[in-house]
């Protein structure tokens, strides 16, 4: 339950996000990433903190450098996205459906 | 026959199509016609659209809001880019979460499939690092989800 939380707060600010998608491509440095979303390394690395302590995202020591990487399991909540547009598409097209078919019964009763 | 069909394409793109049993005229109007949107456009389960503004025209606006009734609030706003009645339509758009996300433009095509209307509709994010954001963003309603879930659970 705390680290479900944690995830979630974690994941409000849209700069983590936006490492989340970066690192979704592969293992990167703190350096890697601080350069396309011009922020400081400080600023990442506290956000990279963030992300850590949710379990979001793991980090190893290689000499001076502690590379980052997706947790395993964060991209099988990615994969699941596509299947909840697809539920908000379809109950958005069931009931347009229906209101198609009303449009047609009203214009079969001579209405506007 | 009305199965919905979910696709990523390349890098940028998401590519839905979905087959009605109703014209493409009647269609390409739910699409465009506001008291008509406001009917349907309202995404899962409890949602309502208290703002429904729109102006289909080149050039013309949009705003749409939803809200739960329970402070959950988010808002589309957009432009109309071309309209062929009763054919296809491209618009732009972007949500208000309430940061704004980077604009989707998104072509619906519809096309006569029989007595019905075969419509495809297919979003171009700007790069594949915006697509890959709002996987991410998925990712956070997913959990959303699972809180609603864990909510209705007996204590």
């Amino acid at each position: 339950m705390n680290r479900l939380d944690a995830a979630f707060s974690a994941l409000a600010d849209p700069t983590r996000r936006a490492i989340l998608a970066r690192l979704a491509l592969g293992e990167t440095t703190v350096m890697e990433l601080a350069r396309p979303f011009e922020m400081t390394q400080p600023a990442v690395s506290r956000h990279l903190k963030v992300l850590e302590e949710a379990g979001l995202i793991t980090r190893r020591i290689e000499g001076t450098k502690r590379p980052c990487r997706l947790a395993p399991g964060a991209l099988e909540e990615i994969d699941k996205w596509l299947a909840m547009l697809r539920r908000a598409l379809e109950a958005n097209y069931d009931r347009l459906d229906q209101l198609l078919a009303e449009m047609e019964a009203s214009k079969e009763d001579g209405q506007t | 026959m009305t199965k919905l069909t979910l696709t990523l394409e390349g890098d940028t793109h998401i590519l839905a199509t979905r087959r009605f049993k109703a014209s493409p005229k009647a269609v390409y109007r739910a699409h465009t016609e506001t008291e008509l949107i406001q009917k349907w456009l309202l995404g899962p389960e409890g949602w309502i659209m208290p703002v429904c503004i729109n102006d289909p025209r080149p050039g013309g606006k949009f705003r749409y809001e939803w809200t739960d009734g329970q402070g959950g609030e988010l808002a589309l706003t957009g432009e109309f880019v071309t309209l062929e009645p009763f054919s296809r339509i491209v618009h732009i758009e972007r949500f208000h979460m309430p940061d704004v996300t980077p604009d989707n433009r998104v072509e619906t095509r519809f096309e006569a499939d029989g007595a019905g209307t075969l419509m495809t509709m297919r979003m171009t994010l700007p790069d594949a690092a915006t697509r890959e954001a709002m996987l991410a963003v998925g990712m956070e309603e997913g959990m959303e989800a699972s809180y609603a879930r864990l909510d209705a659970m007996p204590g």
